[in-house]
């Protein structure tokens, strides 16, 4: 009997008139929470009711609190007929259940229907008393903390990373219940949106089971998604890592541990023999279906995902041996886990040694009905949504999901082994559904991480190791983790152009985040390989079948398309990689996004060379060598525009940085089967290689015709994929999230896969250029964390979702703020929590353009000190030198309103606010919304719709923000935006579900200002950073 | 390929003035984009037609949106659904509630009912401003009047509680608002000399120190409405040109101060008992509803014509009317110093105001 809900409902506002009569509305409310429902009384005649409610209490067990969400109604009392309902409220109470979090949650909340949209608004205040749970066999898992972030929160660190947890819920779809046909859809509606709430709750809860039991306190990087199956049923599934966090009470007694090789490994230096080569390969081997269920299933390890060789900052110095020994404890470690994922995607410093490559997986399945007779006899029921225990009830459903994703993780696991690489870091699942056929994929960085971090009581004694660490900064991660005698697959390595002792692959892509500490040349931006194949309309089997068949070509196609546009960049690496593959009715699409970079590691890229078929037709030729001065000169004009002029190297050590013709290696377009694809691959000999595009047909002279498409952004916009932009560090506080959505109807019938890619490329490139458009006024900026999402509705409907954040920073100012503030990054513990706003430190090379290379390492030394620290990071700084106690505190007191305006809420989908710090982290927002019409074309048609449901889901994503008492929401991310319309009935229908962290915040300037004036202890409230924008 | 849908939403919505103000002036789309065109916009940003296309749309879905907030512009600040910096919310505000010079010369002191409203299709013809911009104004003209017609307190600062208008677009709108309600005439051939600011000056006047707020600051209405009383006084004025030994008096005190003083003197000397008349007749008229109405009417037929005809520089306006006013008070025989001056000086001003070319 551990908790007591208490509610009061204070009074609504803006709410709509519900007698015609009057222009008037008798408002009353329930509060439901489980099987409890509390009504206030009937306020007559108002638009702005004050019902000023008594507290509601429920008592209730911890687990029903985790599980349901708190069910607000407003109604219009109608004497004679039946009541009509407003809308509705759902209050997520977790963020009640840990004490760290909010304390109370109040504030207006949205009144929201799924048929009108949002209907006025509701001021209601929650609060919780938890007891003291005792008992030991405890379903409930209150107390764990739940973050989007991935990465270690900013107020915390990481005591332990405890490693993966996942868990998944099937249900019935009420949409597709038999009683559907005879409810309205507003019943419809509410009934899935409530489900799905009690699904995400149940599923929190049972994951926070999980990392109870693993000892932790915390999911990270949490990421729960939906799979709407249609008639086979509703999944709920959600991935994260457990870890061990601490609050950072005072964050200048933080040490944190670092990555230090122990000194036996440094005083066994390995040479390396040189080696040469580079190779691409591709195994795509396809498996036939084991199981009942599933048709086709194949993993692929395509060139993209092994391409990259990865090395270890301490690798320098390790002996042969003692990587083994490093490995085998990391090992022993992770391997108690079945799989040794880290959903993070940015790391504590020293935590991720080596970087091995991109591993994915994809396998595809049928999906079955669910047929579950209990389900339906309980239907009437009250508490017919709760969840049932499926495992005892019937249905193995939730063990054939899980056998699917464990067959796929596994085959994930052993990509990463074959890299030499232990554990898979940044890692994400995802699924593409049509109809029957569902597409699952995983993907992720293989890696070998410090084992510190995973074991407990490990840490601490790191700390003073980490002074004598002597490790070359910044190109650690990139050195090769594999044994190169025996490597997995061919690739061409080289020693580090930046220690010069360990090897490097020529290319790195990878899913997670920039590393703080590499050393980028120039700035980076946003690259995007995009890929349509039509496919055969088919049923069941022969579907599955067709799709497995394609998936190879694509992914092969995507890479090849990554590759190219990579080199057409001037650009070394991958980061932050997101391969997403949609499956329509007819045709099967891929988009890739990453943020290319040019790291200083990695030797220089060679150019492109084309290559035609038939060298006897003049002309021809001349077309050939046209096109090869457009290449060229494109790859000239990128290296400009993005800064790119890494430092000469001497030709000794590692030859020429220019393209030699002689030395090419020749990657041919494969149109033959797959499995053959490995030898198709030409390995080169050089050590330069020039990437060759051999054009033999029209297919090839598109796609080099497309590359060149690609428009870069206008002057004074960057773009990229990930949470920072390498060189860009003077942001100011400016930001702008949005949505964009677009659909677009293919017109023709009779369409070709090159017309298709044609459209798909220009839907693209046009949604980027409005957005430029957009936001003009912001420049310069930087768009971040573009997040591209690709579906196909209907037979011939592409639609394409795009949110990201536009960020302001300031050109100019780069250089003073490094001197106003280079004392302070002096003072700044070298490795703090804050590592994701540590940005790189080739910002010098802007300012220094030719500083001698090889003394890479005090140049680097020198750069950490002066180098441009973020605003965020000297934000830090400034709050550890004032010793003013808790920031939370000050928050708390201050209200985030002061004028009668509404509080402004920021969103973002960083993990941080730019010139801000985040002083507390108020819980998870996971949200769910379905949105319906009937009336289309008054709402402004599809365009009208989706405009105001998206700006009604932020409106309330903000609102709950605010009722938590926070001023922002970081690691926001629209997870879903299922959209359908049927224009012909005047109907549409939208699903959207968000997530992120709520925070409060403080602005920086604050923090400095107060700084400056009290220097000594002082605790006033400062209330000035959570009002303004 | 066709675009089905597109659309572009911000956290904090994006707000275009350009757009904002050829929304305002009620151009489709497609005309907005043209003249977006025009304004060499794709010249400075690289952008395609298309892309401003998409743009235009969205800017005008969100307007379409914001549309119904501005109805009620507390609305628009306490709202959920659009984060809007203040500042930003104060210019939305402003330009929505702004008006067009020619419009508001059409409507002024017409009544804001249903039957003027047809009259908006003349008017945008005869205007050359757009039919959706003339029903907005009018909407907003229409309005404002609703919601202050019958409320307490002064007028200027009811508009600017419930629609947060700046200080002179609130005074302004206090202006359309008492032209309405009193029905002024000012659109007959002879007053269309004048502009919104010379009305707008004059109603500031009258609003000030001849309703029933000038004497009473607790009435309803008080802002809106002549008061009554005084206008029923203002016949006792007419003895200054009934009695003849007082409007030759009254001449003779004029003349002897202003003698050398004007260079229109002896017009005005010939002209003084005409002129006087006019004034004082039109004070006495007041009475009736249809007199009012024909206010400014008969001040420019009475007064500003016969000046002008004879070319009176304003020096002299200005250097008649203050002896004009002044000199009664030393008429012995006339009573009624305090109306005369509450009549006059608000009189006086209007004049001036009124009179130029």
């Amino acid at each position: 009997m551990p908790g007591k809900l208490k509610v009061k409902i204070v009074a609504g506002r803006h709410l709509p008139v519900m007698d015609r009569a009057s222009d008037l509305t008798d408002a009353f409310v329930e509060v439901k929470f489980g099987n409890t429902t509390f009504k206030t009384d009937v306020y007559l005649k108002s638009l702005n009711p004050q019902w000023n409610s008594e507290w509601f209490k429920f008592e209730v067990d911890d687990e029903d609190l985790q599980d349901e969400p708190l069910q607000i109604t407003v109604l219009d009392h109608d004497t004679y007929s039946a009541n009509d309902a407003i809308g509705k409220v759902y209050i997520d109470i977790d963020p009640l259940l840990y004490s760290e979090a909010a304390t109370v949650i109040s504030g207006w909340f949205p009144i929201y229907d799924t048929i009108h949209g949002i209907r006025g608004e509701i001021n209601v205040v929650v609060k919780v008393d938890l007891f003291n749970d005792l008992n030991r066999f405890r379903q409930s898992s209150c107390g764990v903390k739940f973050f989007c972030t991935t990465s270690i929160p900013k107020c915390y660190r990481a005591v332990v990373i405890h490693g993966f947890v996942e868990e998944l819920v099937v249900n019935e779809d009420p949409e597709y219940q038999w009683i559907d046909r005879i409810r309205t859809p507003r019943a419809s509606n509410e009934a899935r949106q409530r489900l799905i709430s009690l699904m995400s709750g149940e599923l929190q809860r049972k994951i926070g089971l999980k990392v109870l039991e693993m000892r932790g306190n915390a999911v990270v990087g949490y990421l729960q998604c939906f799979d709407l199956e249609g008639e086979s049923g509703l999944v709920v599934r959600a991935i994260g890592t457990a870890c061990t966090l601490d609050k950072l009470s005072s964050p200048a007694a933080f040490l944190p541990a670092c990555n230090s090789p122990s000194k036996e490994m440094k005083e066994s230096p390995l040479v390396h023999p040189p080696s040469h080569g580079c190779r691409s390969t591709h195994n795509s081997p396809i498996h036939t279906a084991t199981g009942s269920r599933l048709t086709q299933n194949f993993s692929v390890s395509v060139p993209t995902l092994i391409y990259t060789g990865t090395g270890s900052g301490s690798a320098g110095k390790e002996g042969g041996p003692l990587k083994a020994l490093l490995r085998q404890q990391t090992q022993s470690a992770l391997e108690q886990r079945e799989f040794p994922f880290l959903t993070l995607t940015a790391f504590p410093p020293g935590l991720l040694v080596h970087v091995g490559g991109v591993v994915s997986a994809r396998s595809v399945k049928l999906l079955d009905r669910i047929h579950n007779p209990a389900f339906v006899g309980i239907m009437g029921n009250t508490r017919s949504y709760k969840l049932l225990d499926w495992n005892s009830f019937n249905s193995d459903e939730p063990e054939t999901r899980d056998a699917w994703w464990a067959e796929i993780r596994q085959e994930i696991k052993s990509h990463a082994k074959a890299l030499g690489c232990h554990a898979v870091v940044g890692y994400s699942e995802s699924t593409s559904i049509c109809e029957e056929v569902c597409i699952l994929s995983a993907s992720g960085t293989a890696a070998v991480l410090n084992p510190r971090f995973l074991q407990e009581g490990t840490v601490e004694g790191s700390l003073e190791q980490r002074i004598e660490e002597n490790l070359p900064v910044g190109c650690g991660f990139c050195h090769i983790p594999y044994d190169e005698l025996n490597m997995p697959f061919p690739a061409h390595l080289t020693y580090c152009y930046n220690c010069r002792k360990q090897k490097v692959p020529d290319v790195l892509f990878t899913t997670i985040d920039l590393p703080t500490d590499a050393v980028v040349v120039g700035k980076g931006c946003l690259i995007q390989a995009r890929l349509c194949r039509l496919k055969k309309k088919a049923q069941a089997e022969a579907n599955a079948t067709a799709i497995s068949n394609l998936l190879p070509f694509m992914e092969y196609e995507v890479h090849t398309q990554l590759m190219n546009k990579l080199k057409l960049k001037g650009m070394n690496a991958l980061f932050g990689l997101r391969i997403q593959i949609t499956v329509g009715e007819n045709m099967l699409m891929g988009l890739a996004s990453a943020t290319g970079v040019y790291l200083a590691a990695l030797p220089t890229p060679g150019g492109i060379q084309i290559a035609g078929k038939t060298p006897n037709d003049g002309s021809y030729e001349q077309h050939i060598s046209h096109m090869q001065k457009k290449i060229n000169d494109t790859i000239a004009k990128n290296k400009e525009l993005y800064e790119i002029n890494p430092p000469e190297v001497s030709e000794e050590i590692i030859g020429s940085p220019i393209p030699e013709p002689r030395q090419r290696s020749r990657l041919l377009r494969s149109q033959s089967e797959s499995s053959d694809e490995v030898t198709e691959l030409d390995l080169s000999h050089g050590k330069k290689d020039a990437f060759v595009l051999e054009i033999d047909d029209a297919d090839a002279m598109e796609d080099v015709h497309s590359l060149l498409t690609d428009v870069p952004p206008p002057s004074g916009f960057y773009s990229c994929n990930t949470e920072i932009m390498p060189g860009i560090n003077n942001w100011t506080s400016e930001i702008q999230m949005f949505t964009s959505v677009r659909v677009v109807r293919l017109s023709s019938l009779n369409l070709t896969n090159q017309a298709l890619n044609k459209n798909f490329n220009g839907l693209c490139e046009n949604l980027l250029k409005s957005l430029y458009f957009k936001l003009r006024s912001m420049t310069p900026c930087c768009l971040c964390h573009v997040n591209f999402t690709v579906s196909l509705p209907e037979d011939e409907l592409i639609q394409v979702t795009v949110t990201a954040v536009a960020i302001t920073f300031d050109k100019n100012q780069a250089l003073q703020t490094t001197k106003a503030h280079a004392e302070k990054s002096l003072q700044r513990a070298s490795a703090d929590n804050e590592e994701m706003l540590q940005f790189p430190l080739e910002l010098c090379s802007d300012s220094l353009p030719s500083h001698a290379f090889p003394a890479a390492k005090e140049h680097l030394e020198s750069a950490s000190s002066n180098s441009g620290t973020p605003a965020a990071q000297r934000a830090v700084t400034v709050e550890k030198a004032s010793p003013m106690g808790d920031g939370n505190f000050r928050n708390r007191s201050a209200p985030p309103c002061a004028s009668s305006t509404v509080g402004v809420v920021k969103m973002t989908p960083l993990s941080f606010i730019p010139g801000a710090k985040i002083t507390k982290y108020l819980g998870i927002i996971n949200m769910f919304f379905i949105r319906e019409t009937t009336s289309l074309r008054e709402e402004g048609g599809v365009s009208g719709f989706l405009h105001a449901f998206i700006a009604e889901v932020f409106a309330m994503v903000r609102a709950h923000v605010a009722a938590l008492g926070g001023n922002a929401v970081v690691s926001y991310i629209m997870k879903q935006c299922v959209f359908m319309e049927n224009p012909s009935k005047n109907q549409a229908q939208c699903l959207i579900n968000v997530s992120g962290d709520a925070v409060v915040f403080v602005r920086e300037s604050d923090l400095e200002v107060m700084s400056a004036q009290q220097p000594a202890v002082n605790c006033q409230p400062s209330c000035t950073g959570e009002v303004t924008t | 390929m066709t675009s089905e849908l597109d659309i572009f939403v911000g956290n904090t919505t994006l707000i275009d003035e350009d757009v904002y103000r050829l929304w305002l002036d009620g151009y489709s789309v497609n005309d907005a984009v043209a003249l977006r065109v025009r304004s060499g916009i794709l010249e400075q940003t690289g952008a395609t037609a298309g892309v401003l296309q998409s743009d235009t749309m969205d800017h005008y879905r969100t307007f379409h949106m914001l549309e119904r907030l501005l109805h009620a512009p507390p609305k628009l600040l306490h709202q959920l659904i659009f984060q809007i910096p203040p500042s930003r919310q104060a210019l939305l505000i402003e330009r929505y509630y702004t008006f067009d010079e020619a419009f508001v010369r059409e409507v002024l002191g017409k009544k804001l009912s249903k039957g003027t409203k047809k009259d908006l299709d003349d008017i945008s013809t005869k205007t050359g401003i757009t039919l959706k911009s003339c029903r907005r104004q009018f909407d907003n003209f229409k309005r404002v009047f609703k919601v202050v017609e019958e409320m307490r307190g002064s007028l200027v600062d009811n508009i600017q509680q419930h629609f947060l208008l700046s200080d002179r677009l609130a005074r302004d709108y206090a202006a359309i608002v008492f032209f309405a309600n009193n029905r002024f005439e000012t659109g007959k051939k002879k007053l269309q000399y004048l502009s919104f600011g010379d009305f707008a000056f004059c109603a500031e006047l009258m609003i000030q120190n001849w309703t029933l707020g000038a004497v009473d600051s607790q009435m309803d209405d008080m802002d809106v409405d002549l008061d009554k009383e005084f206008l029923q006084d203002l016949k006792e004025l007419k003895v200054l040109v009934a009695d003849k030994d007082l409007l030759d008096l009254h001449k003779s005190l004029v003349c002897t101060v202003l003698r050398g003083k004007l260079s229109v003197f002896s017009e005005m000397e010939t002209n003084f008992k005409n002129l006087s008349r006019g004034l004082v007749n039109v004070a006495a008229k007041l009475t009736h509803n249809k007199d009012v109405r024909d206010l400014f009417v008969d001040l420019v037929e009475k007064f500003v014509e016969p000046c002008r005809s004879d070319h009176w520089p304003l020096s002299d306006v200005r250097l008649f009317l203050t002896q004009y006013s002044v000199s009664v008070h030393s008429l012995d025989g006339f009573r009624h110093q305090v109306l005369w001056d509450r009549y006059m000086g608000t009189l006086r001003g209007c004049l001036l105001r009124l009179y130029h070319d």
